[in-house]
């Protein structure tokens, strides 16, 4: 290649000859002879020249100016990605390379501060669902909704899924895309009038390896899951819950405690960027019981031969790495970076913290309720109690609605017109901490107008 | 550790007063549904935080601090501006189900790249959704078990090689197929008679890592893709090791109909200690009807300009991540790719291949080579010099974090005893090898003069070796306040 070297490679050509010196070859292309001719590309790859920092710095910007954003509009839009403030020192310490250009800690001695950051976040996600253990973070709520799944059909060995309505809709989508080539049956309760899912005996039997309970739910309502732990265990079937917006479990009880087998869903709330969707960060515990089919990784305590405490992968076991075809499952990554943000982002919110966040943005929500009530025009359908999300009835199309918030800079949240179109025009309308109280007051207006 | 650290009352957040009334949970909810504290958490000011974080970070080993030469995991420099791209508000703020017309930039910018990966990969069309190069993996054999469907045939089996990763089983028997394995030759790369003495018509696909991991060129791939299709089989790529193929040779020109990359491995996204990947997967046109949705459509004609979503794929396998995969990674990688250009991405598998090359030419003579050959980007020694002494390839691999270095990978591939696996990467400078080169000389000096100050190795660093068995034996998975501290 002519003109300057790439930025990101560092040698000269006094360095390549005298490297090709070393190993005996004439060239460069000699290092490809093991390439047969005919398989060569033969030409340059048809790509953009290469661009110097400050042109791809500009066009990127370029780029991320035509996205619309939480930080860029007053927010209502959140059905399983929540945009709340980030406090600075989460990306402060996020950001430093020793975490983020660190690989997977295959030789612990040298990768403690992942491991035991990995542990804290284990310690707090089983604080806040309930339960005994969990792994160390899985792609996203879907792929972690899928994984519960399969946890439950390897620990009862039985073939039918059972998903109460109020299942995040794409969820939906990835466990079927799961499911497809195994011998399974996956079948969707209805749910009540109010939004909370019927009771769930009477379609369950002894083939039932799980029921899939998402609470709050898709549509907002909180569900009742020590009925829907009754119901499952009664025909000796897990109950999987899902949680999308994990903020609730600061207010609401754990669901392990209510008999909740496995809780997953999806942490990106806990001060993960929304990205666009990716990257997330699904969370997966379960009990003690099922701790060897918990899939993805996990990481463990143990002592140093000086006898110190320290921490290590462990129950590799279960991993692709040992048994490859009888894996528990083919995931050989974690969300590393992403449980780092939500473990210092629950570090910093803390004990009280979270729970004070949590009671704001239901507090918010009550508001939105009460304005929605006081306004003609717009319905609450859903009667049941949610967290922070709620399903607003409105007068012609939620896109016409949608379109009207806009002309006033508001996105107003999501259409469920696609999703639900039993429910007649309506909007599911989320409203986290960023959301004021004007801001509240002019969507209801715009939403009803 | 934080929750030892911590001390009741303290806090790391503040809120702005509320501008709108409390509401208690309790005139909603039954008390049983209400949560009354949050003892698991711990209560720490942000100073603590940020001194506990800061603390952990420098117990991390990572490629900002030196030379990680993990084989086929290809640890190469994160440029720094991928990283600030990544966190501009018009990325990082945006949500996913924003509606297209106000998510043009990143609409686009995912469409450029799968463009470019098409081409870099020689594949007709491209997925960004699978969230990791295991999921791109999954996403890859559904969509081969969908194409037979389709033709209403049912197989069977797949051929993965002795030298696979280990998810490439995994998925396959994800999605109820049986694994045969299938032997690698003597010189370390898959024969074609090998493929065709397995290839009967219950196969429906072979997986196939080129370059492979002890880091060759799979030389017949051409006639083994030809073999597999003749027999009505597809053949699956892992993209793992696409870096040293970068504008020498195309996995789609060489007959592989769909395979996945990883964008931390060979556009430069990071780590992160393990996550997130990013494993975009490329098909030929034949499985293009089974692409995951959305897919991204650029608006033609009538329909106006910019960029949409298209959910109309009647075949597809459907969804495989909430949304559309690991977003924030597309952006790093499209910087990288638009700061190399086609010339610069080149040089980089050059300068991948030379520098594993020169330092297999370094290390020949006082290590063992199982596979002697001309190697890509990553090469193998084995600890068989050093049998005499009583020092394993782990011993080694702890004594070189006394020397300052990550570790290169140890006992993988699984076929060679005793496995070193160095893949230096083309970002490495020729000082940093030629120091490598030394520090490893050291120690195999050392086997020989004072074999136990291998053996228990590591000495410089906060712990000593880890016990890895205690830990599996009685796991402890979460911290718990009756348990003692520490021991």
């Amino acid at each position: 290649m002519t003109g300057d070297l790439p930025r990101y490679v560092p040698h000269t050509p006094d360095d390549v000859r005298e490297m090709l010196a070393t190993i005996g070859v004439p060239g460069l292309d000699a290092l490809f002879a093991c390439v047969p001719e005919k398989l060569r590309l033969g030409r340059a790859l048809d790509l953009p020249r290469a661009a110097s920092e400050q042109e791809v710095a500009g066009e990127l910007a370029a780029l991320a100016a035509r996205n619309a954003s939480a930080e860029t509009h007053p927010w209502f839009l959140g059905a399983g990605i929540y945009a709340h403030y980030v406090p600075a020192a989460v990306h402060a310490l996020a950001s430093r390379a020793e975490f983020y250009t660190a690989y997977t800690p295959y030789q612990p001695e040298i990768s403690q501060g992942t491991l035991q950051t990995i542990f804290e976040w284990q310690t707090m996600i089983c604080a806040l669902s309930g339960l005994d253990v969990a792994n160390a973070s899985l792609y996203d709520g879907a792929s972690a909704a899928a994984e519960a799944v399969l946890l439950a059909l390897r620990a009862t060995r039985r073939s039918r899924v059972v998903v109460a309505h109020g299942l995040h809709p794409h969820y939906g989508e990835v466990l079927k895309s799961y499911l497809r080539a195994l011998d399974t049956r996956l079948e969707w309760l209805p749910c009540a009038p109010d939004g909370r899912s019927v009771p769930v005996a009477p379609a369950l039997d002894g083939d039932t390896a799980c029921v899939v309970v998402q609470s709050p739910s898709f549509l907002g309502p909180v569900q009742d899951l020590r009925a829907a732990a009754e119901a499952a265990h009664a025909c000796g079937a897990l109950l999987v819950v899902v949680v999308t917006e994990p903020l609730s479990l600061a207010m609401l009880r754990a669901p392990g405690e209510l008999g909740a087998d496995v809780v997953c869903g999806e942490a990106q709330s806990f001060g993960v960027p929304a990205s666009f969707g990716g990257p997330a960060l699904g969370f997966l515990a379960t009990r003690e019981r099922f701790l060897r089919q918990l899939p993805g990784r996990l990481c463990g305590e143990t002592v140093d031969s000086r006898g110190r405490r320290g921490f290590v992968l462990t129950l590799a076991t279960r991993e692709q790495h040992i048994r490859r075809e009888k894996a528990t499952s083919n995931i050989c990554t974690n969300q590393g970076l992403c449980l780092l943000y939500a473990t210092i982002y629950l570090s910093l919110l803390g004990r009280r913290g979270l729970r004070k966040l949590a009671r704001l943005n239901y507090a918010k929500a009550e508001y939105l309720k009460s304005r929605v009530r006081a306004t003609r025009g717009l319905t609450l359908p859903l009667a049941a109690p949610g967290f922070h999300e709620v399903v607003v009835g409105v007068p012609d199309t939620g896109a016409a609605a949608l379109a009207r918030a806009l002309e006033a800079g508001i996105v107003g949240g999501l259409d469920l017109a696609p999703y639900e179109p039993g429910l007649g025009p309506a909007l599911l309308v989320c409203t986290t901490e960023l959301a004021t109280r004007a801001s509240i007051d002019r969507l209801v207006e715009r939403l009803a107008a | 550790m934080l929750f030892e650290r911590s001390r009741p009352g303290r806090t790391g957040y503040s809120l702005p007063d509320p501008d709108v009334p409390d509401a208690d949970p309790a005139a909603a909810f039954d008390a049983e549904q209400l949560r009354d504290d949050l003892p698991g958490l711990p209560e720490l000011s942000e100073v603590e935080v940020v001194r506990h974080f800061t603390r952990l970070s420098t117990w991390n080993a990572a490629v900002d601090l030196g030379l990680y030469p993990l084989g086929s995991c290809t640890m190469k420099y994160n440029p720094k501006i991928n990283e600030a791209l990544a966190r501009l508000p018009g990325f990082a703020a945006a949500h996913p189900l924003q509606p297209p017309a106000l998510a043009q930039g990143f609409l686009e910018l995912c469409w450029r790249l799968e463009r470019a990966l098409a081409e870099v990969s020689g594949m007709d069309r491209v997925t960004l959704q699978p969230a990791a190069g295991a999921q791109g993996e999954l996403a890859g054999i559904m969509m081969i078990r969908a194409y037979h469907e389709q033709r209403g045939e049912r197989r069977s089996l797949v051929l993965v090689p002795d030298s696979a990763h280990g998810t490439n089983p995994a998925s396959a028997a994800l999605n109820d197929y049986r694994v045969v394995s299938i032997p690698s030759g003597r010189d370390g790369i898959l024969h074609p008679d090998a493929v065709a003495a397995a290839m009967t018509p219950e196969v429906a696909a072979l997986m196939i890592t080129n370059p492979n991991t002890l880091g060759l060129f799979e030389t017949h791939i051409a006639e083994i893709c030809e073999i597999v299709h003749a027999r009505g089989g597809l053949v699956y790529g892992d993209g793992a090791n696409l870096n040293a193929l970068l504008g020498i040779a195309r996995p789609g020109d060489l007959g592989i109909d769909v395979m996945h990359f990883n964008l931390h491995k060979t556009f430069s996204t990071p780590h992160g200690g393990g996550g997130p990947g990013a494993g975009p997967v490329g098909v030929k046109n034949l499985l293009a009807p089974y692409l995951p949705v959305p897919v991204v459509r650029r608006l033609e004609g009538s329909e106006g300009t910019g960029f949409t979503l298209d959910y109309q794929f009647p075949r597809s396998i459907g969804r495989l991540h909430a949304h559309f995969g690991n977003a924030a990674m597309f952006v790093r990688a499209w910087a990288y790719l638009r700061s190399l250009g086609p010339d610069g991405l080149r040089r980089c598998a050059e300068m991948a291949v030379l520098n594993a090359n020169y330092l297999l030419a370094r290390l020949r003579g006082e290590w063992h080579v199982p596979i002697d050959r001309p190697v890509m980007h990553e090469c193998v020694l084995s600890d068989q010099a050093l049998k005499a002494t009583g020092v394993t390839t782990l011993d080694v691999a702890k004594r070189l974090i006394d020397y300052g270095y990550h570790p290169p990978t140890v006992y993988f591939p699984l076929i060679v005893a005793g496995a070193l696996m160095i893949e230096p990467t083309e970002s490495e400078p020729r000082e940093g090898l030629d120091q490598f080169v030394a520090a490893l000389s050291a120690i195999a000096a050392e086997a020989r003069s004072d074999p136990d100050r291998v053996r228990t190795a590591p000495h410089r660093t906060r712990h000593g070796r880890l016990d890895e068995t205690r830990a599996a034996r009685r796991p402890v998975l979460r911290w718990q306040p009756e348990r003692p501290a520490g021991s």
